[in-house]
């Protein structure tokens, strides 16, 4: 009890020293939450991936089409559950800086394979009725305050013309590593335009195929098997499985994202030093005092605790602080890059790495002061007053 | 040296003391040969340099000599390590320096207190250690100041009280009217004089006043390192 008053008022002697450390710590520990979520975010989507689903497109590149025929074989492949398809619809939406995801999808098998994408019936049965229907996203709805009913026009940058959608449903996700920032519109409409415009071989294409397997240990083999079947045919298929797919996405991000970590840890390692700068001054202030008390019988580890309890407290206020900061900070964060992040959450993983920076900062930031106060010399110390 | 040997509370023999510095050896103390009676107030003299702080060190237990013994009632402290030093002071000695040396953000009572933290005292003995020693000080009123809020001579009393709360064998005291007033220091010195008289304390007393060291029933004089006078026996009354 003696020594966590000691501590605490020993932590408040230079309030504004102390706060300024405080908020130093607080600031780089905000800062590491945010960017380790930007991380994390980045990953959303191989988080959110299915081991069961595997990602069929062109051995060539994701630009390249598959006919819509693969589909049949690619179902009689043993090991396929079921089979359905997208094609990314881009388009422009008021302005080019409303970006988000717009896929035409075969709706009926594509909502059977996607269990994690939540409609009601009524919805369902609303979008399946009506070819110009869409669905979209909880969080893509908030954004744009769309609700059921609205229609929604794209501009075609892939499929030229004005492309006129009316909301029908609006689903959730069913946990928060559920993307709900999609807007799927019917691949048959799409097809349909491009028969009526082009011919049927140009409406027969298919971006991507998605593959459900029975037994996800069995992926290697599938994918082997599938991409068998097109072996040198005019367009050859590579089939991954959706986490791989989807890390092959985040991968071509991987200088930013070294980066980002990077200047994450950077950001601890400056308060570090900004930190263990505070407690040797502070330590070096206090020499006479720790020698007096090493006079009157003190132990070196009592002086050895009183350096490490009170920069463990800085770091343990300062650190707390900025991980409560980090929430807030999110939100808005989010909200200037709303069309960057799926999904953006400050994970539980986020908050202990956290909580183990400031651990960190306030141990390491004490070893030399504790250190070198332990092994001060009485005589030496107390002549520091005189 | 005293005569009453048997009496003897501090008990030094062939004591030196040297540095190095910068490549030279520097004695500080040579061949000192020193005895202390229990309950005498002695009084260290001496030229800067002459070695007076450090034979207090040295007798305090917060140095350690080059060589020779220094026996404080019966025990080597010579030959402990710095833990069984450690609690050697804790439990023997009172020490009152010149600037305090009180924790500035401690209350009066609870820098009396610290030195009873070591012991196994309850927090309510602790208390009544603690209001009766600054009762003694004449400070009970003031025991939830903070060292900044007192005068030189109330901190001083607060140091006295700190020295002789835990009941030491023995009070060293380096210099400790050196930073008060010539008034603020008689009230100290009379303070002294009544823990000497009244309560049998033995005091080794480093000071540069003659008048402070007067207050000393026996003063030692040291110069370069050795000791030239001790006027051992002969009471020097300065009242």
């Amino acid at each position: 009890m003696f020594l966590f008053k000691l501590l605490l008022k020993n932590a408040f002697r230079h309030r504004l020293r102390t706060i300024l450390t405080m908020v130093g710590l607080v600031v780089a520990i905000s800062a590491f939450g945010l960017l380790r979520t930007i991380v994390e975010a980045w990953y959303a989507g191989v988080d959110a991936t299915s081991n069961t689903r595997l990602i069929t497109r062109s051995s060539v590149s994701m630009g390249y089409p598959l006919p819509l025929y693969y589909g049949e074989r690619i179902k009689r492949v043993e090991g396929v559950d079921n089979v359905t398809w997208a094609n990314w619809f881009g388009g422009i939406y008021i302005d080019r800086r409303n970006f988000f995801a717009r896929f035409a999808v075969d709706a009926p098998s594509y909502f059977a394979m996607y269990p994690e994408y939540r409609l009601s019936d009524a919805e369902k049965e609303a979008f399946l009725a009506d070819r110009q229907g869409a669905v979209v996203g909880r969080r893509l709805a908030d954004r744009f305050g769309w609700k059921l009913g609205d229609t929604i026009a794209l501009s075609g940058t892939i499929y030229p013309g004005t492309w006129n959608f009316t909301i029908r449903g609006i689903y959730h996700g069913q946990d928060a590593k559920a993307d709900e920032t999609l807007m799927l519109m019917h691949w048959k409409l799409i097809s349909e335009s491009l028969r009526k415009h082009f011919s049927s071989a140009v409406a027969n294409q298919v971006g991507v195929y998605m593959v459900n397997i029975k037994d996800p240990g069995r992926a290697s083999a599938i994918s082997a098997d599938i991409d068998a079947l097109f072996k040198n045919s005019a367009a050859e298929t590579r089939t991954e499985t959706e986490k791989a797919f989807q890390l092959g996405m985040v991968s071509m991000s991987q200088a930013i994202l070294m980066a980002i970590r990077a200047v994450s840890f950077v950001v601890i390692l400056i308060i570090m030093a900004v930190m263990a700068n505070t407690m040797t001054m502070t330590a070096r202030e206090r020499l006479a005092e720790y020698a007096t008390l090493k006079a009157l019988g003190f132990s070196p580890a009592f002086v050895v605790k009183l350096l490490f309890g009170e920069s463990l407290m800085i770091a343990a206020i300062g650190g707390a602080v900025g991980i409560a900061l980090t929430f807030p900070l999110s939100v808005a964060f989010l909200k200037q890059t709303e069309s960057l992040f799926k999904v953006f959450e400050v994970s539980q993983q986020t908050i202990l790495l956290q909580a183990g920076a400031a651990l960190c900062v306030g141990l390491v930031a004490a070893i030399w002061p504790a250190w070198k106060m332990s092994r001060i010399d009485i005589v030496q110390g107390l002549r520091h007053v005189a | 040296m005293s005569a009453h040997a048997s009496d003897a509370l501090i008990r030094i023999d062939h004591l030196t003391k040297s540095y190095t510095r910068g490549g030279q050896r520097i004695e500080v103390l040579r061949d000192i040969n020193l005895e202390v009676r229990r309950a005498e107030f002695v009084s260290l003299m001496g030229p800067s340099g002459s070695g007076k702080s450090t034979l207090l060190n040295l007798i305090a237990g917060i140095d350690q000599p080059s060589s020779g013994t220094i026996a404080i009632d019966g025990i080597n402290i010579a030959t402990l390590d710095e833990s069984e030093l450690a609690d050697w002071r804790a439990a023997n000695v009172g020490f009152i320096f010149q600037f305090y040396n009180l924790m500035p953000v401690l209350t009066a009572f609870e820098n009396v207190e610290l030195p009873l933290l070591l012991t196994n005292l309850s927090r309510k003995q602790r208390k009544a250690h603690v209001e009766a020693t600054l009762e003694m000080v004449r400070l009970a009123d003031r025991m939830d100041h903070y060292p900044n809020e007192l005068s030189g001579g109330q901190q001083q009393r607060v140091a006295i009280a700190r020295a002789l709360v835990t009941d030491p064998t023995l009070i060293v005291a380096d210099e400790p009217t050196g930073d008060l007033d010539r008034a603020t220091g008689e009230e100290v010195l009379l303070l002294m004089d009544e823990l000497h008289r009244d309560l049998g304390k033995t005091i080794v007393m480093v000071t540069h006043d003659p008048k402070a060291a007067a207050r000393a029933g026996r003063m030692i004089h040291l110069e370069k390192g050795v000791l030239v006078d001790d006027n051992a026996g002969a009471l020097v009354d300065a009242h």
